[in-house]
């Protein structure tokens, strides 16, 4: 590397001349972690409520869940390519697209169920005594007294997700991880350190992001 | 209004919870339900609005039996306190207040001049704590704002479990006078749980007392006090249940019996005690002054007679005798 000052300024420069490609690169980083994310949500925090009604179902749901996160990202990528190649989407975005939904599952089903699990008896007593029906206790009394359990979830899914999709570069589904991917095959070391630059301030920027969203969500009586 | 028909709850196989309780909550009646933790008195209470389901036998209100009944509607037609926390965080004090009115879909301006109404009745300042959240305010507020709560939508009836259990002795006592006060005005139907025979002698025109699941007894106050039903009743209102009792009688009673009223004493170096004050409290003032006896005066201060130790001690011989059952003040 030689010396390191002058490994600084050669960083600068290639950001410098390449900053379209890496912006269309961070581009298709965001599409593919936030499509991801939208959809673990969809199916993360309504199962991860789903199942403060079902405790057996849970500690399974919980077990899988905990079981993916372990997989080693590069190997499930690698067991997602056979299997869409069946619908003839072995490479590309969506075998990336559902190893990342996979991914997000622990977090947001993990502390969404957490979190309504542990609403304040009282609190969900009261809710009851007031005569709220199962619809209105949820959505007036337990989802927005753990919006910030819940959304703690969410961002550490997202971030996660941000990290992770580098490996989707592999398996031909684009984004921030070409840098990297490009940049082993070809020994060329600026273009590895300014993708992985470009993702931490990527997953910097969606965790204030998300963070001003949750301060934004959270009812005023309970910050 | 309210009637349990031989009701049992059994918990599991084998736990009863619950065993054959009968009684009858009539209109405008405080039943306290008391007794030591794990009587069931909770239970009971819950049973009522559907949080606890019957095992076994019925509960009628107004006449229906409750399995008949929608539970969600039944739950706001029935007024439900519990200890603080009930508050909803999420929610300002003015959404709390409101939320039955909301669940039944009144209207914006209906809401606005109940919540008024309601706020003056504890005299809370409507526009002071409107906006507020239930964290920013004291225990005693808060279960000033749970009580309304329950009042909001004007239920016939009110449950109560353990409603002032997490405030301090003083602020205890300060709202339950002001919600005796409210009672009165209100005249709802109220079932209310406590552990605390001094608080059941207070607020209840009856007491349910129980233990391990079944009814020891089911009185008035002043029965309870002093004809208790069994070894457990006796014990469990303790030695100084002739002493407890003398909070159930004010001294203007005891003035009226004997025809004691006399306008004529100059107010002089004696204490004075009000005429509302209870007989326990009078004696405690003799004690205190020292004297064998106390002015008692009327709100203006003016002296309306003198009571001394002896008058008490011959009421309380006298209501015994009689064994007439006191109506709670």
């Amino acid at each position: 590397m030689g010396n390191s000052e002058s490994t600084f300024w050669r960083v600068i420069d290639y950001f410098q001349n390449n900053i379209d490609w890496i912006l269309e690169l961070t581009v298709e980083h965001v599409v593919l972690v936030g499509s991801a994310i939208i959809v673990a949500i969809l199916i993360g925090v309504p199962l991860g409520i789903y199942l403060t009604t079902n405790e057996q179902l849970a500690s399974t749901v919980l077990n899988i869940a905990g079981v993916i996160m372990t997989i080693p990202s590069i190997a499930l990528f690698g067991i997602m390519v056979p299997i869409f190649a069946v619908i003839n989407q072995g490479i590309g975005f969506v075998p990336a697209f559902v190893a990342l939904i996979l991914y997000s599952q622990l977090p947001i089903i993990r502390n969404t169920y957490t979190a309504i699990h542990n609403v304040n008896p009282q609190i969900r007593d009261a809710a009851y005594g007031v005569g709220m029906n199962t619809w209105q206790r949820l959505f007036k009394v337990e989802i927005p007294n753990t919006i910030p359990v819940i959304m703690a979830g969410i961002r550490t899914a997202v971030v996660l997700n941000i990290g992770i999709g580098v490996i989707a570069a592999f398996i031909g589904a684009g984004g921030l991880g070409i840098l990297i991917s490009q940049g082993i095959t070809r020994g060329y070391h600026e273009m590895i350190i300014s993708g992985a630059i470009a993702i931490s301030i990527l997953g910097i920027t969606a965790d204030l992001f998300l963070r001003f969203l949750q301060r934004l969500l959270t009812p005023k009586g309970i910050s | 209004m309210i009637q349990y028909k031989s009701v049992t709850k059994i918990y599991g196989e084998d736990v009863t919870a619950v065993d054959q309780v009968s009684l009858d909550v009539n209109e405008g009646e405080i039943v306290v339900l008391l007794g030591p933790s794990g009587c069931g008195k909770t239970t009971l209470l819950r049973m009522v609005n559907g949080l606890e389901s019957v095992t076994d036998g019925d509960i009628l209100f107004n006449g229906e039996s409750i399995k008949s009944l929608n539970e969600i509607e039944l739950r706001r037609k029935i007024g439900y306190v519990i200890q603080s926390n009930g508050l909803f965080p999420n929610m300002n004090i003015e959404q709390n207040v409101t939320v039955v009115p909301t669940l039944l879909g009144w209207s914006k301006e209906d809401k606005k001049k109940r919540f008024e109404e309601l706020m003056e009745l504890v005299g809370l300042d409507a526009e002071d704590y409107r906006k507020r959240y239930p964290h920013e305010l004291s225990g005693g507020q808060q279960q000033r704002i749970g009580v309304i709560r329950a009042l909001a939508a004007d239920p016939p009836a009110m449950l109560m479990d353990e409603p002032f259990g997490a405030l301090d002795p003083i602020i205890r006592e300060r709202v339950q006078d002001e919600f005796l006060a409210i009672q009165r005005e209100l005249n709802k139907t109220i079932l209310f749980v406590s552990h605390d025979i001094d608080e059941a002698i207070k607020m209840g025109d009856k007491i349910a007392l129980m233990k391990d699941g079944q009814l020891m007894q089911f009185d008035t106050p002043s029965q309870i006090l002093q004809n208790p039903a069994n070894d457990f009743v006796a014990q469990f209102v303790g030695k100084d249940r002739m002493v407890k009792s003398l909070t159930i009688h004010r001294i203007e009673q005891l003035m009226e019996r004997y025809e004691l009223l006399d306008s004529s004493i100059e107010k002089g170096q004696i204490a004075t005690v009000s005429k509302s004050s209870n007989l326990r409290d009078v004696l405690s003032y003799i004690l205190e002054s020292k004297q064998q006896a106390v002015h008692v005066v009327n709100e203006n201060d003016e002296v309306i007679g003198q009571v001394d130790f002896a008058l008490v001690n011959q009421y309380m011989i006298d209501l015994a005798e009689k064994d007439e059952p006191v109506v709670n003040p």
